[in-house]
């Protein structure tokens, strides 16, 4: 085991990948010598060159483009937006494209890109750079939308999602990128599409992803000097999604809250909680309950930011309504 | 350089493909919608003529010329425009996103422009697995308005990538003049990039092989992107079955004065070249279009349930 940051923990898994596979290639805003604006790709310049570490123009649309471009005409492209709110720039290549390819082209060819990109607030960066917008990302057939939680899974998820005939958008939280953890030795590569459990429980299910996973680790904290044991599921992957883990967990504590930093409304919640109510109203012993931001955009003062996020004493508070 | 007979075969397979899909969808044989590029087949066979097995080509709306001069085969396009399961693309496409990737064609697109970027990944996969290959953008007046396409010609130039912008102008960005869509001449754009711009006659085929043969060979060279803008002439609406209210019946009537074919034609016997090859080569062209069609009608329609539709590949073990 190794003890590294989050950061450390992608910029090995660029590193790893590169290195056993030539054809993977990495594109952004300054990406390059910079080190990247929050330093995942430190040293990857030096060490694997200008034409295998391309630093783009400011340029979103195209780099996405030249991505699926690329990753049609056999490399494997790692681009990075900056900030997941602009996205929005690339959403024709990521959306009419990349997602499209494999199946209007009849399966002749999949686009095996990566797209990574931080969302998340806590930093005061504003209404444009905090956005959790993977519930967009998710309702698209032909894209795999992953969000880990942890360094271990920063890695081990990075590499599945590099080594994926499909393309993968891999959402990292920014407020995470400086959180330490362990990493084995040897690391792994890590399923897509499968969840963690994080802390076994009895009496309710905490379902999670991202920075939430660590809310939800603490509210279960504070719910356990109550003597209620939640259960926390760490969902990792959102596009496919563990639909098998969700439903086990539910049929053992027979409550669940689903909890993400994204807007409630129409988000990744609400689809896993219409699913639950369909293949497992059986288990159900209270409505599901949803913990995300409420549906504004993200204010920018820190008393603003602070009350707009979830939080573990919402999430424990949403834990104790089921119980009640 | 390209052989003529070669040219002429290209653009008759393109016309008679084109007007034979217009007769078809006028029967409702053809479900949703087409964009015939009839009258600017010089282009498509052109360009491609320059290019060499391994090269890419990202295409447009009105892309059945890009992917039937690339090498699509005929079966596979009108099976595929048909809405047949036998079509290239399984009949999950349709004509605006015809593609054979083993012949280097990445797709026709149904989003405007949006082609350019693809293609500049194309240019950016030959150069960095270093194959000597080359890609190709075709594209419209009209997308001249678009962002990405201006994001695409930075990148190529400052990257000096192996990529071929194609410019098919003629006149007209769907319903509307371009004139009144497009405030810069391309010409000028590609300056302002430090791209080569050569600018020739889209219904002389030769002009447009021989322009593209110069530009290849210098994206082959390592020179970088350059640009080559075609003036060429839309015969039918901007989707068949559009009525051109918009468009004056004098320009309509001035676009059949430029046709490529019967170029073509003329300069073929004007070489002392006979008539009898290029009446050969229209009736092989047509002989095997029609056998592509009956195949086609013979064909089963696609079931949803016997196709494995999946977005995704399929799962390993």
């Amino acid at each position: 085991m190794t003890e590294l940051r989050t950061l450390q923990a992608i910029t090995r898994a660029l590193s790893d990948a590169m290195e056993a596979d030539p054809s993977v290639i990495l594109l952004g805003e300054d990406i390059g010598a910079a080190g990247g604006p929050f330093g995942a790709t430190r040293g990857l310049h030096a060490r694997f060159g200008p034409e295998r570490v391309r630093d783009t123009p400011i340029a979103e649309a195209a780099l996405v483009g030249a991505a699926v471009g690329a990753a049609l005409t056999g490399l494997r492209p790692v681009a990075e937006i900056m900030f997941m709110d602009f996205i929005t720039l690339a959403m024709d290549a990521l959306v009419n494209q990349a997602a499209k390819a494999r199946f209007m082209f009849g399966g002749q060819r999949g686009v095996p890109m990566v797209l990574r990109t931080p969302h998340g607030g806590g930093l005061s960066a504003g209404p444009q750079h905090s956005q959790c917008l993977e519930a967009w990302l998710c309702h698209v057939p032909g894209l795999k939308v992953v969000c880990p939680a942890t360094p271990a899974d920063a890695y081990g998820l990075l590499r599945s999602a590099i080594a994926d005939p499909d393309p993968v958008i891999v959402v990292e939280h920014k407020g995470l990128y400086a959180m330490k953890g362990e990493l084995p030795d040897p690391p792994a590569p890590v399923p897509i599409g499968r969840a963690r459990l994080a802390r076994p429980g009895r009496d309710a299910t905490i379902l999670c992803y991202g920075a939430a996973v660590h809310w939800s680790l603490a509210a279960a904290e504070d719910l356990a000097r109550e003597g209620i044991e939640a259960e926390v599921l760490d969902l990792r992957s959102l596009q496919p999604w563990d639909e098998a883990a969700v439903l086990e967990s539910l049929s053992r504590t027979h409550r669940l809250v689903i909890a993400h930093e994204a807007v409630e409304a129409f988000g990744v919640g609400a689809e896993i909680a219409a699913r639950m109510a369909e293949v497992g109203f059986d288990e159900l012993d209270a409505p599901i309950l949803r913990v995300g931001a409420p549906f504004t955009p993200v204010p920018f003062a820190p008393p603003l930011e602070a009350a707009w996020r979830p939080d573990a004493a919402r999430i424990a508070a949403a834990v104790r309504r089921t119980l009640a | 350089m390209a052989e003529p007979l070669a040219l002429y075969r290209t653009m008759v397979t393109i016309r008679e493909a084109e007007m034979a899909l217009a007769r078809l969808f006028a029967d409702g044989e053809v479900p949703g919608f087409i964009h015939l590029s009839v009258g600017q087949e010089a282009v498509a066979a052109g360009i491609c003529a320059a290019l060499a097995p391994g090269d890419s080509v990202a295409s447009t709306h009105r892309g059945h010329g890009h992917a039937l001069a690339r090498g699509l085969g005929l079966r596979g396009f009108f099976a595929e425009v048909m809405g047949k399961a036998s079509g290239v693309c399984r009949g999950r496409g349709g004509s605006m996103h015809v593609a054979d990737l083993s012949v280097g064609m990445l797709g026709a697109n149904g989003i405007v422009a949006a082609g350019a970027p693809i293609a500049l990944g194309a240019a950016l996969a030959h150069r960095t697995r270093g194959t000597g290959g080359v890609a190709v953008a075709f594209f419209g007046d009209g997308a001249l308005a678009e962002g990405v396409l201006h994001e695409t010609m930075n990148i190529a130039a400052l990257w000096r990538l192996p990529l071929l912008l194609a410019c098919e102008n003629n006149g007209w960005a769907e319903f509307s003049r371009s004139e009144t869509q497009v405030a810069a001449r391309l010409a000028a754009l590609a300056a302002a990039h430090g791209i080569p711009h050569r600018e020739v006659d889209g219904a002389d085929a030769l002009a447009v092989a021989e322009a593209a043969a110069e530009a290849v060979a210098a994206l082959r060279r390592g020179e970088g992107p350059r640009v080559i803008e075609a003036r060429t002439r839309r015969w039918r609406g901007h989707f068949e079955g559009d009525p051109q209210r918009y468009r004056d019946p004098a320009e309509a009537a001035e676009a059949l004065a430029h046709d490529p074919i019967a170029r073509a034609r003329a300069a073929f016997l004007a070489a002392g070249g006979d008539a009898a090859l290029l009446e050969a080569v229209e009736a092989e062209c047509r002989a095997a279009i029609a056998a592509a069609i009956e195949a086609a009608r013979a064909a089963p329609a696609p079931r949803w349930e016997e196709e494995r539709m999946g977005a995704y590949a399929p799962a390993e073990g």
